[in-house]
């Protein structure tokens, strides 16, 4: 197979995409070999596609995160305690985690937690140095990445950070999570 | 391992835990600006349609279907978003007759000087990201918005048709016509040779 110069410049966006079939391939191959102007075409067009396929083209303004973060958690749904509700989710959560935490729930009040919403851990250990938002859900390991409003940090130990309520990050600690909470309802997926 | 993370962080938010919805777009939010920034081409815009696009998935969770990626589908409502203010804005305006910009006819290459590699090590600098974007913006709006789903945020071209809503045939053509397009306008003999004014094509090397 012989293939002119307007073939190959057709083609080549579905070359460097591989495209293009084996026959057609080696045709162009050839082609490129033996004519500047088409190497020139296809060299600057690999160029081009690994230049701006690179992470660092993909740029945002300044705060675009944060900003995005906050608009995000004030328009999320802000649960409404109910008592029927809150001793639904208490009762639930008794009934998961077995007679050893009845005793102990009965001994030690239960935090209101900051969130309803968010998963209480197990195990985690007391002393563990932690860091928490003034106005977050979650506590992490300090250095977390996955901690978005890094300017009102406070550290504090694990035992403390459940105590005002926060619960573990699902990312940081998630070892702490117990396999059987982070499994699905069913049927939310279809 | 991120897509387990994201299925599980999927599935938890839809059990409630709505405060985990922000991680679950984080991985993808640069994305979801720049298919808004290359539709609308104004950082104010852009960002105000980002955050809509994303509080749009949110309201709609529930309607995502894991057969297909779920950043592919934040990114279709992103450029459904995107196209919808662009729509309004010019809604007044009539579109001229030179922003119908058609696929006919095949793109001849305009410069054929040798092609001087540019390293992506020169990506670092300012310089040649803004070099870059300028180009970028030259495009006419099909060719931007394909360029910059499949080859800036690495979309198959089968999830790029769909996010645009075009055919896989169609895609391909643009493609091919923006990269080319692209390379025209960087090439050292065509574009003022803006390359060879950098330092890295003089023989000192910045990286
Ligand atoms: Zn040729
Ligand atoms: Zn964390």
């Amino acid at each position: 197979m012989v293939v002119s110069c307007e073939q190959v410049w057709r083609e080549v966006s579905n070359y460097i995409d591989g495209e293009v079939d084996p026959a057609l391939r080696l045709a162009i191959e050839e082609h490129v070999r033996g004519c500047p102007q088409c190497d020139a075409v296809l060299t600057g067009t690999r160029n081009v596609v690994e230049l701006y396929g690179d992470e660092r083209m993909l740029e945002v303004p300044f705060g675009f995160g944060q900003r995005l973060h906050r608009r995000l958690d004030e328009s999320m749904p802000r649960p409404r305690r109910s008592f029927l509700g809150w001793m639904a989710t208490a009762a639930a959560a008794v009934l998961v985690a077995g007679s050893f935490e009845i005793v102990r729930s009965l001994h030690s009040h239960s935090p209101q937690p900051r969130s309803e919403l968010a998963q209480r851990g197990k195990g985690v250990p007391p002393d563990l140095k932690v860091v928490a938002a003034e106005e977050g859900r979650l506590f992490h390991v300090p250095g977390c990445e996955f901690i978005h409003d890094k300017t009102k940090l406070r550290a504090m130990t694990a035992a403390e950070a459940e105590r005002q309520g926060y619960a573990p990050c699902p990312r940081c600690l998630k070892q702490y999570l117990t396999a059987d909470e982070i499994s699905a309802p069913k049927g939310v997926s279809s | 391992m991120e897509q387990f993370n994201e299925a599980a962080l999927l599935r938890r938010v839809l059990a409630g835990e709505y405060d985990l919805f922000y991680e679950l777009v984080r991985p993808y939010e640069r994305r979801v600006y720049a298919a808004a920034f290359a539709i609308l081409r104004n950082e104010a815009d852009a960002e105000d349609v980002a955050q809509e696009a994303v509080l749009k998935a949110f309201k709609h969770i529930r309607q995502f279907r894991a057969e297909s990626r779920f950043s592919t589908w934040l990114i279709q409502i992103t450029v459904n978003e995107a196209r919808m203010r662009r729509r309004k804005a010019h809604a007044n305006l009539m579109e001229p007759i030179a922003g119908r910009e058609d696929e006919e006819g095949n793109y001849a290459p305009r410069d054929f000087a040798d092609w001087r590699e540019i390293p992506s090590e020169t990506l670092e600098r300012k310089e040649v990201r803004q070099k870059l974007a300028e180009a970028l913006a030259e495009l006419g709006q099909i060719y931007r918005e394909v360029f910059v789903l499949r080859d800036m945020q690495h979309l198959s071209i089968e999830e790029t048709a769909k996010a645009l809503g075009i055919s896989t045939a169609s895609v391909k053509t643009r493609l091919l016509r923006a990269r080319l397009m692209l390379r025209d306008l960087l090439a050292p003999g065509l574009g003022g040779g803006w390359s060879s004014k950098l330092s890295f094509a003089k023989g000192t090397k910045p990286w």
